[in-house]
């Protein structure tokens, strides 16, 4: 197992024109307890790019994404996002909220707020924007989400396919640098799933950067320019999504023949 | 009326007034205290937990006549001279906000974790969050507890009969010891009491159906 985990194919090699990554794992560990989630990540992730992380529940994928935006404390190894060392002294959580979003599997809207409330209430109270911009904003981004005409709906009258799209764009009103993707669709019927993913489809296209956590292999093969499949709390395999037609090590071919 | 005087049923009315004024000043206390002991009680540092928790503990582990007692005569040997009204409302401000703290807690934690987190990923502060995310939340699951616990509290004040203050329940015993008809008087006293409580636990009731109905 030790030797396979030494694999050779992941970590991609950042760009010889001096671009720093958007996201930089460097042997990063993570324990609960006693038991280690994390044992040592190498991932790059470079502005404009879509990456992908793929495995079985327990391989730790979920929690690298967490890792991400500070959800939860690494025990060891570096963490650089958006050019913050997350262990630095000075290091600001706050400040990197503002720019990573995050977009939950069980949507997390605020229940007690309209759609465009739910969009505006963190950029007028942490970026003070005032009424007549947060309404200007809530238009352009329930636009960007297709959803213009529920602005003044509840979450609970919305189908969880809306409820999700409204959390997307609940994100991007941050106007992020990163965007994180936590299992997205896993809560959703089949038939929702699709108008979740053409959204987030639309901002790969636009040159957002992205991390998602997802179980949709064919999505995954489409948009990310980088899948990553996690295994045991290692990256076991990492390279374009032509990677799992062709796998090189015996858990991924499993992983991808088990149709997950 | 069935031997008792309009005369002597306004003096019974004169009780429920009283009545009415402790169980408010008691809410209102139990309020203003019990705010901060729900705070305390959900906050993480450890001092604080424990102490609210003592606090909480300690008073519903008394019986509120002998919280009225204590208040009551324990003040006055320190040479504070109480009048009734102000023991009895003092000893169900200790009541109510024990209660009231535990009930509120339990509100506040029952708006999910992941809202926290939510507005936590928002770069919300803790104080925003709070105020725009959990409390208004907290507040609607709030509502039908504490009507319903406001019944408690209007059916409690009755104890402020043992230090003798002039509620309702004392002005029944009054008025019994005067015409010696406790079936016709203490009947009275108990349908004021009735129709008191009666319309605040329709209201909780009406609440409760109301915030199923818009969870469902």
């Amino acid at each position: 197992m030790t030797v396979i985990s030494m694999n050779s194919v992941h970590t991609p090699v950042a760009p010889q024109d001096g671009t720093q990554p958007m996201v930089s794992f460097r042997d990063v560990r993570k324990s609960f307890g006693a038991l280690e989630v994390l044992k040592g990540i190498d991932l790059d992730v470079m502005p404009g790019q879509v990456a992908a992380l793929i495995g079985r529940s327990g391989s730790g994928k979920s929690t690298a994404l967490r890792c991400i935006n500070g959800l939860e404390k690494i025990n060891g190894g570096e963490l650089t996002v958006c050019g913050r060392n997350l262990r630095a002294r000075d290091f600001e959580l706050r400040e990197l909220r503002k720019e990573v979003g995050i977009v939950f599997q069980s949507y997390n809207l605020f229940p007690h707020l309209t759609v465009e409330q739910n969009v505006t209430l963190a950029p007028r109270k942490v970026n003070g924007l005032d009424a007549a911009e947060s309404h200007a904003l809530a238009a352009e981004v329930l636009e960007q989400v297709g959803l213009s005409d529920k602005a003044s709906s509840y979450p609970e009258q919305l189908s969880g396919g809306q409820q999700q799209r409204v959390a997307i764009a609940r994100s991007l009103a941050m106007r992020p640098k990163l965007m994180l993707f936590d299992e997205v669709t896993s809560a959703l019927d089949p038939e929702l799933t699709g108008e979740v993913l053409r959204v987030i489809g639309k901002l790969a296209a636009g040159g957002m950067t992205m991390v998602l956590v997802t179980h949709e292999m064919a999505f995954a093969r489409q948009v990310a320019d980088l899948v990553v499949y996690m295994h045991q709390g290692r990256v076991w395999e990492a390279g374009k999504g032509t990677m799992l037609d062709d796998p090189q090590t015996v858990e991924l071919r499993q992983f991808v023949g088990s149709g997950l | 009326m069935l031997g008792v005087s309009l005369d002597q049923y306004g003096f019974l009315v004169q009780g429920a007034f009283w009545t009415v004024v402790l169980s408010l000043m008691g809410f209102v206390g139990g309020t203003i205290v019990g705010l901060p002991v729900a705070l305390a009680r959900i906050s993480r540092g450890w001092f604080l937990c424990r102490l609210s928790s003592v606090y909480v503990q300690f008073v519903q582990g008394i019986p509120l006549p002998v919280i009225m007692f204590v208040v009551y005569f324990g003040v006055s040997i320190y040479g504070f001279d109480v009048n009734a009204l102000v023991a009895a409302a003092i000893a169900m401000t200790l009541y109510s906000s024990a209660y009231l703290g535990e009930i509120w807690k339990g509100c506040i934690q029952a708006v999910p974790k992941t809202q926290w987190e939510a507005g936590e990923c928002l770069a919300l502060t803790n104080l925003q969050r709070f105020i725009y995310v959990i409390l208004p939340q907290a507040l609607r699951i709030a509502v039908p507890p504490t009507v319903g616990f406001l019944v408690q509290i209007v059916k409690n004040t009755s104890y402020s009969v043992v230090i003798g203050f002039f509620d309702l329940t004392y002005s029944a015993k009054i008025l019994n010891n005067a015409t010696f008809k406790p079936f016709v008087i203490f009947t009275a006293a108990a349908l004021i009491y009735f129709a008191i409580c009666f319309p605040l636990s329709r209201y909780a009731r009406r609440f409760e159906l109301r915030l199923h109905r818009r969870n469902a």
